[in-house]
């Protein structure tokens, strides 16, 4: 299966910029689906990116996060070609992770 | 914007008045403000569920924020989708630790909170959504103080609700 994560770390000097976008329903609990029935809560409660084994931007989200998140960041120290990890858990317990080149 | 705890110490004081010297001692320890929920890993499950700014900022810090123009927040005047609000948040603050969005409109206050270790540039963009028009604040955890920023966002069509 191909992954839900999408992942662009691009480094530019001393400086990577990161962007993720993840397909995920982000449903928030309270909308209510063609038949009336309530579509229970579904969404991604941690996302975290580490690079050489050290977490450098962990999200901690809530349902009022758009469908399909997207987040945007930049951290430093990192080269190209080197790896980073990307993994989020929703709050049904299920998970997903990546590893990425950076560009 | 800042919040008053003003209430909370008013009820905090009446306790204290209350009890013995030993036992006011450790409660003190007990009502001391939780260990930042933002600076370990473990996802802040009570500050997701308050309804409230205030609380969910509470909940999450144990602190109150300050407003700061050092904390710029960048989101839109009208939001046509309420589904999609693309809000994004960069500060000049040093030693930044965590920043968190907060939506004043949504069933629940806190969307999203965001841990920046050291060597993490201190900027964030992302999507959100909101129910109805109201403010959006954006919260900077700096050097153990809070800063915030607040913004009305005008939403023509909801993204909350069915």
């Amino acid at each position: 299966m191909a992954s839900t994560i999408r992942v662009r770390a691009i480094a530019n000097g001393d400086t990577t910029e990161v962007q993720a976008l993840i397909q995920h329903p982000m449903d928030s609990g309270f909308v209510k689906d063609a038949q009336g029935q309530t579509i229970p809560p579904h969404f991604i409660q941690q996302l975290t990116f580490e690079y050489g084994g050290k977490a450098v931007f962990i999200a901690d989200w809530g349902p009022a996060v758009s469908k399909d998140p997207y987040v945007k960041f930049a951290f430093k120290g990192a080269k190209k070609g080197d790896d980073l990890k990307v993994s989020w858990v929703d709050n049904k317990g299920q998970s997903d992770a990546v590893t990425a080149k950076i560009q | 914007m800042s919040f008053s705890i003003e209430q909370f110490s008013a009820t905090r004081r009446l306790v204290l008045q209350g009890a013995g010297t030993v036992v006011l001692m450790s409660l003190g320890n007990l009502v001391a403000p939780p260990a930042l929920a933002a600076a370990n890993d473990k996802y802040p499950e009570e500050a997701f569920k308050q309804k409230a700014d205030k609380d969910a900022i509470q909940a999450l810090y144990g602190r109150t924020a300050e407003a700061s123009d050092k904390v710029k927040l960048d989101a839109p005047e009208i939001a046509e989708n309420g589904a999609v609000v693309p809000i994004a948040v960069t500060t000049t603050l040093e030693n930044v630790t965590s920043i968190s969005f907060l939506v004043s409109g949504n069933p629940s206050a806190l969307a999203a909170s965001y841990a920046i270790p050291s060597g993490t540039l201190p900027s964030v963009s992302n999507r959100l959504k909101m129910q109805q028009t109201s403010n959006v604040t954006a919260i900077v955890e700096a050097g153990g103080k809070l800063y915030s920023a607040t913004k009305e966002v005008k939403v023509t069509v909801g993204g909350c609700g069915g």
